[in-house]
């Protein structure tokens, strides 16, 4: 009976997380290590580790983890299928209403409204996130390079995260 | 290059393959990827749409990523689009975790993995702000969306709300404007 338990637990995580990245984070410890025991506080540590060295979404690669250790590349199957579902049933809705009407001044106008916020939320992650990591000589000179570099050249960014990712295994 | 001169199912899906291989912690930080990608590389979306789609993205569950794989999807090929485009976002995550957890237990005290990290951090954060820059080099040019980016910028400083929140009160506040600016003309027409 663990795969479909496996199934609903990520599910619930994928539905009620709103924003995505780390406003996951106490939603799945919640569901994983407080309600279902199926992880430590130590084990959930680990995912977070792991989950930040690797690519991807956060919520993914716990939920692909977490199945794993539970049930085998089946259970790992099912926890992700669950985690994505709720995304691709509302956001497939909205999406379909965008679509549908994209041409309607009304919905034009609310996005005129929107662009402008969206542009301040992607600053307001840089300054959130630069304030907890930008803090030695290190990260100055690696963020202000980078910058400089996305704004004037035409450079790759994957090229960049590899760069300093190399840079860093080099010093620290 | 014309608009969708590179599309079909297999293009998708290695776009956001290649967003899904490269987006380390999740969130906004795969933004500058997938906007490389989807507007400049292979121009599939404008600078608006792509914005759109951000908005609509943060506005439901889940994460950003799956989202904007599922609305770029859908908008571009319909169904069969958001099918590939969500298998391409999804699958890196999927198979490296998978060996990972199958082959490396300890993985997450690989000091040569953490030093990696370490050393990405500081440049997702420039890559964000150089994001937010470019896209506020074409989006915030009238004196509407200056002013509405301003008091948000104060708003978000302030009181750091949820974009699930600021978003649809954007969204009524643009149609308010609408309904504001088609009653002036009616009025100046009688």
């Amino acid at each position: 009976m663990i795969l479909p338990r496996l199934f609903a637990s990520f599910f619930i995580v994928g539905f009620f997380s709103y924003g995505g990245g780390y406003a996951m984070i106490p939603l799945i410890e919640r569901e994983i290590v407080q309600r279902q025991q199926w992880l430590s506080a130590r084990e959930f540590l680990d995912i977070l580790a792991i989950a930040e060295i690797t690519p991807g979404p956060i919520a993914i690669n716990s939920a692909t983890f977490v199945g794993y250790r539970m049930a085998g590349v089946l259970g790992s199957i099912m926890a992700t299928l669950g985690v994505v579902l709720p995304s691709l049933l509302v956001i497939g809705v909205l999406s379909y209403v965008y679509v549908k009407y994209q041409g309607a001044p009304q919905l034009k106008a609310a996005f005129a409204a929107v662009r402008p916020i969206v542009v301040v939320l992607i600053l307001m992650a840089a300054i959130n996130i630069g304030t907890r990591t930008i803090y030695d000589t290190y990260s100055v000179v690696v963020a202000a390079t980078t910058l400089l570099l996305m704004l004037k050249t035409r450079l790759n960014p994957i090229l960049l995260l590899v760069l300093s990712g190399v840079v860093g295994v080099i010093l620290f | 290059m014309d608009k969708r001169g590179n599309l079909s199912a297999a293009s998708l899906f290695g776009s956001f393959f290649k967003v899904g291989a490269f987006t380390f912690g999740g969130g906004v930080a795969m933004l500058p990827v997938i906007e490389r990608e989807v507007v400049e590389h292979r121009q599939w979306l404008s600078t608006e749409e792509f914005i759109d789609v951000l908005a609509i993205a943060q506005s439901g569950p889940g994460a950003i990523a799956v989202n904007t794989a599922i609305l770029t999807g859908h908008k571009l090929l319909g169904l069969k689009g958001v099918a590939a485009a969500t298998a391409g976002v999804v699958a890196p995550s999927f198979f490296i975790i998978l060996l990972i957890a199958a082959l490396l237990p300890q993985a997450g005290q690989s000091p040569m993995l953490n030093a990696f990290f370490m050393g990405v951090r500081p440049a997702v954060v420039a890559l964000i702000a150089a994001a937010a820059i470019k896209l506020g080099q074409k989006i915030l040019v009238d004196k509407f969306s200056i002013a509405l980016a301003g008091v948000t910028l104060l708003i978000g400083l302030l009181l750091n709300p949820h974009p699930a929140v600021l978003i649809p009160i954007a969204a009524l506040i643009g149609l308010s404007r609408f309904f504001y600016l088609q009653k002036g003309e009616e009025g100046s027409r009688r």
